[in-house]
């Protein structure tokens, strides 16, 4: 069995602990988004401040445990200034990290086709979670609900 | 009698498994209980030796299939105390059991206007189809709150029923504990001309269970939380009830006649069992039973209120006061289920570092997200104790959590 060490990171711990970016935007002109896990109840919203197709801002609210708190927090440090495009990416590359593949957007890609090169930096501490399946929901249910917020945007706009 | 609960583990090869090196320590009974091996050889006896389908055949074997199925019936109705064997519905499971008093007798006796009673402390089984039946009829739903004590909050009662044709009630919290005052409403209810219906989940498999003294119209329970197999659930409702209602899903077995021009309902209880019923699985409930029976319901219950008192003390004590315990403080107004709040630690996290010991704990809203609202909580970690937990259960469970406060603490 994989340790708790595995899982729970420092960096991962810090994160909990201190979250990034966590508060609410004014809506409008800020879009808000909620994601929910409906198997644990936890709750994430998303903020996003965008121009054109850069996230000029980002904040997370809502509620849950140390690992979908923390992912929320270092997606939020990851994505802030970047381009949609770019975040796609990072989104897809996060993804891949979990065992989830998605195909290209026009459903071409296979399984592990084209994940994109991206530095993920501290959201590297997450791989340990794929060791805990039940625990992938957790680490996703921001990037997931992100994923809404921009395709929210990106059709108002 | 007492419990002797070193020969009650030994009946359940489960609880001799280990989870890498550490003693399996199962503290889930209240999402799905074990089995004793008495069960699975009753349902592995049947399909060796005895299966067929009921009802149909005349050879040897569907007439023992038969049988054994409506043996199972009349002990489900026996371990109840039920009038009749004919009370007794086989449904897939309790959420299946409720909802087919909402589709059979809500949609032949509700209509706009209508109010159905329940509480805020019903799992979603029990709120669900009421809500659906709201959206499709245009009835109202009430509902009974829960005071800061964990129990239902009856002062306005008279009020919440007036007009109302049923109460949805748990008989015993699954999140709470809280063992509800049954008869008290059934009264107030009869009294107003509403009907009662009790989720009894949690109380047939925990609590000696006298139907005719809770007072109640329906019940609704499930095999795999009394030791019996998953599968299997029960619909109780007294006999003319049942007569008077329409036919749930329909099929085969549950007919008279069947003609170009329609059809004719069959008698009690294959009215409202279409189809192949789940046989092997109400062998095995049966044998679940006798297995409750020859302990006593009553040893099981005193055995559970002295462990849950015990582990309220030690828990309090040892944990401290980053831990709450929800629900009544009283151990004899409640049931063994322990829902748990860790100051600074999220339930999955705690559970996670359970794990690590063995401990099974469920983490999450339990299926009651309007409590979780009244509780103030996003979810909680749930231990609830059975007939084969035992004290050092309950200090793993202490320990473990002991850890994951310290682990968590910054
Ligand atoms: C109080 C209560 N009601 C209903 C249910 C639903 O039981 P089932 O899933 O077996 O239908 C449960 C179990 O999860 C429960 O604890």
């Amino acid at each position: 069995m994989p340790g708790l060490e595995d899982l729970y990171r420092e960096i991962i711990l810090d994160h909990y602990r201190s979250p990034r970016n966590k508060g609410e935007l004014e809506t409008p002109p800020a879009h808000r988004t909620e994601g929910f896990n409906p198997l644990c109840g936890d709750e994430i919203v998303v903020y996003i401040d965008a121009e054109g197709h850069v996230v000029k801002d980002i904040k997370i609210g809502g509620q849950g445990c140390s690992i979908s708190q923390a992912s929320a927090s270092m997606m939020s440090s990851a994505i802030k200034g970047k381009t949609f495009s770019d975040i796609k990416d990072i989104t897809r590359a996060f993804k891949a990290m979990m065992s989830i593949h998605e195909g290209k957007l026009d459903g071409s890609g296979t399984e592990h086709d084209d994940v994109p090169e991206v530095k993920l930096g501290d959201l590297e501490a997450l791989r340990g979670v794929v060791k805990f399946p039940v625990r992938i929901k957790c680490a996703t249910l921001s990037w997931n609900t992100l994923a809404e917020a921009l395709a929210e945007v990106s059709e108002a706009n | 009698m007492s419990l002797d609960v070193a020969a009650v583990k030994r009946d359940f090869p489960i609880l001799s498994r280990k989870i890498e090196h550490n003693r399996l320590v199962y503290l889930d009974s209240a999402g799905s209980s074990q089995h004793p091996r008495q069960v699975t050889e009753a349902m592995t006896t049947y399909y060796d030796l005895h299966h067929a389908n009921v009802h149909r055949g005349v050879y040897t074997l569907a007439e023992e299939s038969t049988s054994m199925m409506e043996a199972a019936r009349a002990t489900t109705s026996r371990f109840i105390g039920g009038a009749t064997a004919n009370e007794i519905v086989f449904t897939k499971n309790a959420t299946e059991a409720i909802n087919l008093v909402a589709h059979s007798w809500g949609r032949a006796n509700l209509a706009e206007g209508d109010a159905v009673v329940v509480t805020q402390m019903e799992h979603h089984a029990n709120i669900v189809p009421w809500q659906m039946l709201a959206t499709e009829k245009g009835i109202e739903l009430r509902w009974i709150p829960v005071d800061e004590r964990g129990h239902l909050d009856l002062t306005d009662l008279d009020r919440l029923l007036d007009g109302a044709s049923l109460v949805a009630v748990s008989a015993m919290s699954n999140v709470l504990g809280t063992i509800n005052p049954l008869r008290r409403i059934a009264d107030a209810a009869h009294a107003a001309g509403a009907l009662v219906l009790a989720d009894a989940c949690q109380y047939v498999p925990h609590l000696p269970t006298s139907i005719q003294e809770l007072g109640v119209d329906f019940a609704a329970f499930s095999g795999h939380k009394m030791l019996g197999p998953t599968g299997v659930g029960v619909l109780w409702a007294r006999e003319a009830l049942l007569d008077a209602m329409p036919p749930f899903l329909g099929g085969g077995g549950m007919i008279l006649d069947v003609t170009q021009d329609g059809f004719i309902p069959d008698g009690l209880p294959a009215k409202f069992e279409a189809g192949t019923p789940p046989i092997a699985e109400t062998i095995g409930l049966a044998a679940a039973i006798d297995y409750l029976e020859a302990l006593g319901m009553d040893a099981v219950r005193e055995h559970e209120v002295s462990l849950t008192a015990h582990a309220m003390r030690l828990l309090t004590e040892t944990v401290g006061e980053k831990l709450t315990i929800h629900g009544p403080t009283e151990p004899s107004e409640r049931g063994g289920v322990l829902s748990l709040d860790l100051e600074g630690v999220h339930p999955h996290d705690i559970s996670q570092v359970l794990d690590q010991h063995g401990v099974c704990v469920r983490p999450g809203h339990h299926c009651a997200k309007p409590l979780m609202k009244v509780l103030g909580v996003g979810a909680t970690a749930r231990a609830s104790l059975y007939l084969y937990n035992d004290e050092d259960d309950v200090d793993a469970l202490a320990a473990a959590l002991i850890e994951a406060r310290d682990f968590f603490s910054f």
